[in-house]
């Protein structure tokens, strides 16, 4: 018994990460009605970052993440002057598409990198032991630096004026513009931010578990799921739908093989889209 | 009705020189190159039906391809039944699975179906990695007596090169059709506007319930095929997530929601693809290449090659569907 419950505290501290990864997809998708399937190839990308700058700069790999967040916020800009700009208020097919071929640009280039064999970062902190179980010091640092994102994001946007902007854009475009905020400005920075949330999340991903080019696809799959748990353009519930999701996983864990959990992840992301379409923080009435 | 099109006698007359060009001389590998080319026709062809016809993306269309090789090798090895039996059983089994999945996602619209898909495609491939009778994760092999059934391996790759040469005509004949129906219509009405295709009496569910399970089985057939001719498959070749990605940038290039778009966008790209693999220098970002393509498309030209012509021609819309 008391086995499950540490796989499912492990799990809580996993999926911490699971819904930062996801605030990056939901904030995107909130704002600008884009689905961004680059996301998957962000998280690699931020793996692969925190593993580059850690070989050449030996410190604790948590600091590293500052650089990161930041190279993240620049990369988003870039992309979303690529590919979305351009199919913001277009048919979502467009937006599909186009983010998509971003994708499949970037996961090529990593490939042609890093080839797709693993890679893992060589560090870690040391753990707290409660009876026979070990919680490793890198599962705490991820999961707190993770809700100290989380928790700047809020702020950022409930304390902010470029982050009420960003609200009130996801509210209504058209009565924002009209207060005189800019869209496009908004909109780039929102994208920006985004990215630099998936980006972080991959590089704290890169800190627990080995990693290859291909592995954001698997996050990019539990990040919708989070989404949708949560619902749409509610960062901080995509964070707590995170939390929730690694302790099902944690739960579960003890008794299935781990490649069964795909599965389950899908079906969960079929179930709540079909009974709890709002998420499911909101009655299915209101 | 189909016949009446003079794009049903163009079709027959492209397989018919697609069957003869490699007899020409015993060409095998001329024979190879066009069977990846039918293939891909095959799979942007059906795959138009969903992404063109009723404007829903489909990211996980190689599923029915891979599940079609799964049980028509499964039927024909294990339980040694004829290939061509095997094979359509195959598709009957792939198109009822993806109706009864179609009636599940596809209340989900638009984005949401697609992110479905997405899943679709990962969790099919956990399934099969995990599922005992095909092999878990090393998959099914054919034994060289099941081509004895055919009269020899040589004579087995010639006659599933005809068949897939068939299915290849079939899938643009399916998508002919189909465009000139009243089903057809249907479908645009959603594509254009759901709600507004509910209230005009369309039974949207059923409707693209249907399609999502019509475009499942030629891939299957095709699948159930090009795995017996290969000899063997297993979760990675058989649902590879690229086939699936570049099934979409062949139709986007050739023009979604068109007929001769779905045929000519994987002929130019299986060409293309094959310069940059056999090209050292380029091998590596073929993936980009192919990133860079779709991205090009969808911003400057959505209507693909097809929507290019028919701003450049407005007549050759009445041959070219």
């Amino acid at each position: 018994m008391s086995g499950i419950l540490a796989s499912m505290i492990d799990g809580l501290l996993v999926g911490s990460v699971y819904g930062l990864a996801a605030m990056g997809l939901s904030l995107i998708w909130g704002v600008m009605d884009v689905i961004n399937l680059t996301h998957g190839s962000m998280i690699a990308l931020g793996m692969f970052g925190l593993y580059e700058l850690f070989i050449h700069i030996h410190t604790n790999a948590y600091f590293l993440l500052i650089p990161v967040i930041a190279g993240g916020f620049v990369l988003g800009i870039v992309v979303y002057w690529i590919s979305v700009h351009w199919v913001v208020g277009r048919s979502q097919l467009m937006s599909l598409l186009s983010t998509f071929a971003v994708n499949m640009m970037v996961i090529g280039i990593g490939t042609a990198i890093w080839s797709t064999s693993p890679y893992n970062v060589n560090f870690s902190l040391e753990g707290i032991s409660v009876g026979k179980y070990t919680f490793t010091g890198n599962h705490i640092a991820a999961a707190t630096s993770a809700v100290v994102i989380a928790l700047a994001l809020e702020l950022f946007l409930y304390r902010t004026r470029p982050g009420k902007a960003i609200r009130a854009i996801a509210d209504n475009r058209e009565a924002a513009e009209l207060m005189g905020i800019s869209s496009v400005a908004v909109l780039t920075i929102a994208f920006g931010i985004g990215i630099a949330l998936a980006i972080s999340s991959g590089a704290l991903v890169s800190t627990l578990f080995p990693f290859t080019i291909l592995s954001g696809a698997t996050y990019q799959m539990k990040s919708f799921v989070v989404t949708v748990l949560a619902g749409l353009g509610k960062p901080f519930g995509a964070l707590v739908a995170g939390v929730l999701l690694g302790l099902l996983e944690g739960a579960v864990t003890p008794f299935i093989a781990v490649s069964w959990i795909p599965l389950i992840e899908f079906g969960l992301f079929v179930v709540v889209l079909i009974a709890f379409p709002k998420g499911i923080f909101v009655r299915a009435s209101a | 009705m189909t016949m009446r099109r003079p794009l049903f006698w163009l079709i027959l007359i492209t397989a018919g020189v697609f069957a003869y060009l490699p007899l020409r001389g015993n060409n095998i590998s001329l024979r190879e190159d066009l069977i990846l080319v039918a293939v891909a026709i095959i799979l942007a062809s059906n795959l138009n039906l969903m992404i063109g016809y009723t404007g829903y993306v489909n990211f996980g269309h190689i599923v029915f391809y891979g599940l079609g090789g799964y049980v028509g090798l499964y039927l024909a090895t294990v339980r040694n039944w004829n290939l061509v039996v095997a094979a359509l059983a195959a598709g009957l089994a792939v198109s009822l699975f993806a109706f009864l999945l179609g009636l599940a996602i596809l209340r989900l619209r638009g984005a949401y179906f697609a992110l479905a898909t997405i899943g679709v495609l990962v969790a099919v491939q956990a399934f099969v990695s995990n599922f005992d009778p095909w092999g878990r994760s090393t998959g099914l092999y054919v034994e060289f007596t099941s081509y004895e059934s055919l009269g020899g391996p040589v004579r087995a790759l010639w006659i599933t090169y005809f068949l897939v040469i068939g299915l290849m005509a079939l899938s643009m004949i399916l998508s002919l059709s189909i465009k000139i129906s009243k089903f057809g219509l249907g479908l645009f009405a959603i594509r254009e506007d759901e709600d507004a295709a509910l209230v005009l009496g369309v039974n949207t569910t059923m409707y693209k319930s249907i399609v999502f399970s019509v475009s499942a089985f030629l891939p299957a057939v095709a699948g159930a095929l090009m795995f017996f001719k290969n000899g063997m498959i297993d979760p990675s070749i058989a649902f590879e997530f690229m086939l699936s990605l570049e099934g979409i940038v062949m139709l986007m290039l050739g023009g979604q929601g068109t007929v001769v778009g779905a045929a000519l966008g994987p002929g130019l790209y299986e060409r293309l693809r094959a310069y940059l693999l056999t090209s050292p220098k380029l091998s590596n970002f073929h993936l980009v290449i192919a990133g860079g393509l779709l991205l090009l498309v969808v911003l400057f030209a959505p209507g693909g090659l097809i929507g290019w012509l028919y701003r450049l021609v407005p007549r050759s819309s009445e041959v070219m569907e």
